[in-house]
């Protein structure tokens, strides 16, 4: 079965705080969850289906659904791959509509990161003896930063890729980052400032990484027939695709993600082309993951990442393939170390035309949202979603 | 460079005969009956067939750079995918060797490095790699 045109997403709100130390994670749920049934002009006792991942507390589904008082549901995902899962539960979703086990899904994710202090990005993780990889890894300092610099290392070694090209990717999402009030980082910087930022793990800089922040976002998505009756405007599931990359026994090969898997996958559902999209939202936790994903999922060819996006081709107005016109996790928001919910709420705002004046592309009749969760350079789950506008 | 700390492996049952020899010096490596090809890390199902035919059999313990980066953190250190001379790509660090001299490519040699845990006492020692 096909899932394109099978479901629409209806609603999409993201939090706006970015430092939240006096709310739990449970609470944040909440909010986002009310905000995206407002924004689809739906209630609470309208959800019988309900998603979430590794960011809800307690058994997800179970501590979530009684906290936020969902006593109507007939479907539950706990479907976990990391900051990509989001991007799979709209799949996720419109399969459980089209069967008939749910007609109107929400999806949560939020947490707090920042008010922890947490050191995403380098800070030593400590071993979960049931994990079978942990003690190969954990004692050799795998970081998460570690961890996508050695995919960009390897690139810049195969292809020539080189820190300029990477800081484009910021600049871009700078750029963008400017027009949105709730931005962490509002500021337009510069390829030099980016280079000249300090190192963290060669070859990336400071500014090549992603902000780490509080909040979260929902989406609701609902049966086809449930959309056209709300007053928003309709976008509708049009392609998906997920995959899994690991070693598989010690055979990793740095230079792609698994979004060559689940893009080709969404295309071949959408029956679209990347020539196609007007807008991508592309997981952009480092600028090393923008530019693997974009030759992945076919927007350019291997090892041609760092021409494509040199010079703006990623600022909305100016290039070929406007990106992340939110400022992505690079510059606007990172809820709970996982991007993938932003991703799609960006795409939604640029269907509906609701994207920034400054940054909305015209016209914008068919958009791609792509996540990727957990280590590039160990293993990680890779989710492509092709939305279009009714 | 100052001397961090490793933290040590936490070992199980099906994992202890590879740290057993890590304390002898002797890298070892997965070996599928089925297909005749190594893998890493150790565990007790071929990761090519599924199959249980495998045994744990010495690796050469020579090897070349295949990616790094240096995590510049308060005591800094360089993670590595080693490309062993018997296939597998392992994650580890380049150690007894100045940052700037490491490269792709580079040849490396295993070298087994102490490790503490939590309550410092010692643990199994673990494979990096250094110029060889």
């Amino acid at each position: 079965m096909s899932l394109r045109g099978r479901a629409c997403i209806v609603g999409a709100f993201e939090h706006p705080t970015r430092k939240a130390p006096d709310k739990s994670v449970a609470q944040l749920h909440a909010e986002v969850a009310f905000g995206a049934l407002q924004d689809a002009g739906l209630t609470k006792a309208d959800v019988d289906g309900y998603f979430c991942a590794g960011d809800a507390p307690g058994m997800g589904p179970l501590a979530m659904a009684d906290y936020l008082g969902l006593d109507r549901l007939s479907h539950v995902d706990s479907t976990d791959i990391g900051g990509s899962s989001y991007l799979a539960h709209v799949a996720h979703a419109a399969a459980a509509i089209a069967l008939g086990r749910c007609n109107i899904a929400l999806i949560t994710l939020a947490g707090r990161p920042r008010s922890e202090g947490q050191a995403t990005g380098t800070g030593a993780r400590a071993q979960n003896p049931t994990v079978p990889d942990d003690p190969f890894e954990i004692p050799m300092g795998r970081t998460v930063a570690g961890s996508y610099a050695l995919c960009a290392m390897r690139h810049m070694h195969e292809f020539g890729t080189t820190s300029e090209d990477l800081a484009w990717i910021k600049v871009a999402a700078s750029q963008h980052a400017q027009h949105n009030p709730h931005a962490m980082l509002k500021k337009p910087v510069t390829v030099e400032e980016v280079v000249n930022s300090p190192m963290v793990a060669d070859p990336l800089h400071r500014l090549d990484c992603c902000v780490i922040s509080d909040g979260g976002g929902a989406l609701i998505v609902a049966r086809p027939e449930i959309a056209r009756s709300l007053k928003r405007p309709v976008v509708t599931v049009r392609g998906t695709g997920e995959s899994i990359k690991g070693q598989f026994g010690g055979y990793p090969d740095l230079t792609f993600s698994g979004a060559r898997f689940s893009g080709a996958r969404a295309f071949a559902e959408a029956g679209v082309t990347p020539a196609d999209i007007r807008y991508a939202s592309i997981y952009d936790s480092f600028t090393i993951t923008v530019l693997i994903q974009l030759e992945d999922l076919g927007f350019c060819a291997k090892g041609e990442g760092g021409r494509f996006v040199r010079d703006g081709n990623l600022i909305s107005g100016v290039g070929r393939l406007p990106f992340n016109t939110d400022g992505g996790g690079l510059c606007n928001n990172h809820p709970a170390n996982r991007g993938g919910m932003t991703k799609v709420i960006e795409a939604v705002r640029q269907l509906r035309g609701e994207a920034h004046p400054a940054v909305q592309v015209p016209d914008c009749g068919l958009a791609l949202a792509h996540g990727t969760g957990g280590l590039l350079g160990h293993r990680h789950g890779s989710a492509t979603l092709i939305m279009e506008r009714e | 460079m100052s001397e961090r700390i490793i933290a040590a492996p936490v070992i199980d049952p099906s994992t202890q005969s590879f740290w057993d020899a890590a304390r002898e010096g002797r890298l070892m490596l997965g070996l599928c009956r089925d297909t005749g090809r190594h893998f890493f890390y150790p565990r007790g199902a071929s990761p090519f067939t599924l199959s249980p035919n495998v045994e744990l059999v010495p690796a050469s313990g020579f090897g070349t750079i295949y990616s790094y980066t240096v995590m510049r953190v308060a005591e800094p250190y360089a993670c590595a995918y080693v490309e062993l001379a018997e296939g597998p790509r392992i994650f580890t660090n380049i150690v007894d060797c100045a940052f700037e001299d490491i490269r792709i490519g580079m040849k490396v040699r295993v070298v087994f490095k102490p490790t503490r845990d939590a309550e410092g006492a010692a643990g199994a020692p673990v494979p990096m790699f250094a110029p060889a």
